[in-house]
């Protein structure tokens, strides 16, 4: 066939209609591949709220609970810790705990229900690394004179003060989560689960 | 010279060997391919010490996938706890290493190959800058080896997950945690690389697919691709200079020699050297001082408890150092939404610079005393870059100087050296390039 002879249009139209149906058909087939990547019905039934007892957590002391796969922190926090939030007000991005990091009932000064327990998921909002507690003051944890005590991240060196606030200029953007939770008595707590259900 | 493929076919001498060849060579472009890619592919005659290094790759190559064969024939992609509480994973190596006839070598060359696989890699880039081998008409290649190094840093991320220490786990979820720094899709993108709201068994098992299959299968037709490619416009020489200009009365470069028998000796030479030192790793040291092997990577992972120190393997730590210096919000976008962008165009910005650079020579050899200085420098930032990636954010040199001030000057640096090469590149002094390669 030579290159002189006229362009059929309308086998061209054809050509190109049944390429972009092909087309059509191939990026349909991606569908099932892609969403097998998602999370499996197995691994989004998975997630029950977790009962703890804290009847035993001493003040100035912290436990870690598993919850959705994550540290999640309970602290109990002495007179001295609750003392040194509003002296960093000024030193952390969000003081007043605007952005919806933690549930409504926790959008206080203390980030908690009853101000002397914190519970906070134990992930930096960085990159997802545990922050590690530095409860003591200043030289005694290796963190500067001014440090009043809170968590560092060992990843990319965010800090936290002990309401789990990000302090300014660190690479994590918000402050901890804190996740739903009540208290079913004095010292039995639930996390995963409020008043307002799971 | 492209790659000549229309030799003619191989005739028989008689002989049994002979009439098999003709046979294979009537069907099969058998000899014409030989020809085209070793006997008779010529390569510059003045390639130096540098020049090992594409071959030492391919080597490592096939180090990696060898071993990695005969590993995934003990291993099992499984995080839920056996009886003794320990991950299904993590005591699938430990039982390799210790139950496995011969399985501890196996092992350590395939971990021992994967930092090997980056030295190589590096040298082998750097051979690059030195002597302008992204240059006109060569650029293709340089991007394909762009994506080959792309390709490699997601082969090795994903590998150093399946042990499934405490490096492994805090490792994966701090890179996997970079996607959801994208605005908008990066929450949903980050769950669907996880397949699970964290890392955790749904992960492992698809960073073993990627890491045996795909990515392998991809990094296989991309290393074809580059060689093609540079077979097709010919190697370039420590001169920097094109051997094509000037060829004999048959249409050879006068300045060229037969890749084989001629390289692929010297290559051998460099391999025999290369097995000394890497048997030396693999046998004496193959935890590489805890930088080719964590040593925190010896505890099964943990979701519940960062170590208290992290950093990636040594071959990544550049780039995370260009990851951490980014801590301020701009144009209303996270710090940790620039610090990814800045880690992934530290990468990719690589890809440019067959564009960025505008001398009028391609070698050192000619290239002025910017160039050479900037270079220098380069390599410097490129070096204390990656040993700040290995230390903590605190740290700080003799106790005084803090370090991570240190690295946002660097990383600044490193984006100038390619942002402002058009300009300096351009206003530099150049001595005259010679008409013929020099040895």
């Amino acid at each position: 066939m030579s290159n002189e002879q006229k362009v059929d249009c309308g086998r061209r139209r054809l050509v190109v209609t049944t390429a972009a149906v092909g087309g059509v058909g191939a990026l349909t087939a991606l569908v099932p591949f892609v969403s097998s990547m998602l999370p499996s019905e197995r691994a989004k039934a998975a997630g029950a709220p977790v009962e703890v007892d804290i009847g035993k957590l001493e003040p100035g002391q912290m436990m870690t609970v598993e919850w959705r796969g994550k540290p999640v922190w309970i602290i109990n926090r002495t007179k001295d810790m609750l003392d040194t939030l509003p002296k960093l007000d000024e030193a952390v991005s969000d003081p007043k705990s605007d952005k919806p990091q933690q549930p409504t009932y926790c959008q206080n000064e203390t980030r908690s229900i009853k101000p002397e327990f914190l519970v906070a998921v134990g992930i930096c909002t960085h990159l997802g690394c545990s922050p590690s507690s530095k409860f003591k003051h200043g030289g005694e944890e290796g963190m500067g004179a001014d440090w009043l005590g809170g968590f560092l991240c060992p990843c990319h060196g965010s800090t936290f003060d002990l309401a789990g606030r990000v302090f300014k200029n660190k690479p994590a953007p918000d402050n901890l989560v804190v996740p739903p939770h009540m208290y079913l008595s004095d010292t039995r707590l639930i996390i995963g689960k409020d008043e307002k259900g799971a | 010279m492209g790659a000549n493929t229309n030799f003619e076919k191989y005739k028989s001498d008689g002989s049994v060997g002979g009439n098999v060849l003709e046979w294979v060579d009537a069907r099969f472009p058998l000899t014409s391919m030989w020809k085209a890619h070793l006997s008779e592919y010529y390569a510059p005659k003045n390639f130096n010490f540098w020049y090992f290094f594409g071959s030492l790759a391919l080597l490592v190559l096939v180090i990696q996938i060898v071993t990695g064969i005969f590993l995934v024939m003990h291993y099992k992609p499984d995080a839920s706890l056996n009886v003794n509480g320990i991950p299904v994973a993590f005591a699938s190596v430990e039982y390799i290493m210790r139950d496995v006839p011969w399985g501890w070598l196996i092992r350590y060359m395939h971990s021992t190959g994967a930092s090997a696989f980056f030295i190589v890699v590096y040298m082998h880039m750097f051979r690059g800058l030195l002597y302008g081998s992204y240059r006109q008409p060569r650029e293709l290649i340089w991007v394909f080896g762009v994506l080959i190094f792309l390709c490699l840093m997601a082969e090795a991320f994903m590998g150093y997950l399946l042990p499934w220490g405490q490096m492994s786990f805090w490792g994966a979820q701090v890179i996997v945690n970079l996607f959801s720094a994208i605005p908008l899709i990066g929450e949903p993108l980050s769950v669907w690389i996880r397949g699970d709201f964290v890392v955790g068994d749904a992960t492992l098992n698809r960073f073993f697919s990627f890491h045996v299959i795909a990515v392998p299968l991809v990094l296989i037709g991309l290393v074809a691709a580059h060689i093609l490619a540079l077979h097709e416009v010919g190697s370039n020489n420590p001169d920097g200079v094109e051997i094509k200009k000037h060829k004999d009365a048959n249409g050879i470069p006068l300045d060229g020699i037969p890749f084989h028998p001629y390289y692929t000796v010297k290559d051998i030479v460099g391999v025999v050297v290369f097995l000394m030192v890497f048997s030396c790793v693999v046998f004496f040291a193959p935890e590489g001082g805890g930088y080719f092997l964590e040593f925190n990577n010896f505890i099964p992972a943990d979701p519940l408890k960062t170590p208290p120190h992290i950093a990636p393997v040594w071959y990544f730590t550049p780039f995370y150092s260009l990851l951490r210096a980014m801590v301020w919000p701009f144009f209303g976008l996270d710090a940790k939404f620039w610090g990814v962008v800045a880690m992934g165009l530290g990468v990719v910005i690589l890809a440019f610079l067959p564009w960025l650079d505008r001398s009028p020579v391609k070698s050192i050899r000619y290239r002025g005393p910017i160039f050479k200085a900037l270079l220098i420098l380069f390599v410097i930032a490129f070096g204390i870059l990656g040993f700040l990636g290995t230390q903590p954010p605190s740290y700080a040199f003799f106790g005084v100087i803090p370090g991570a001030p240190v690295a946002q000057i660097l990383t600044v640096y490193y984006f100038l050296f390619f942002i402002t090469m058009p300009w300096w590149s351009k206003i530099d002094k150049y001595s005259p390039e010679p008409d013929r390669v020099t040895m």
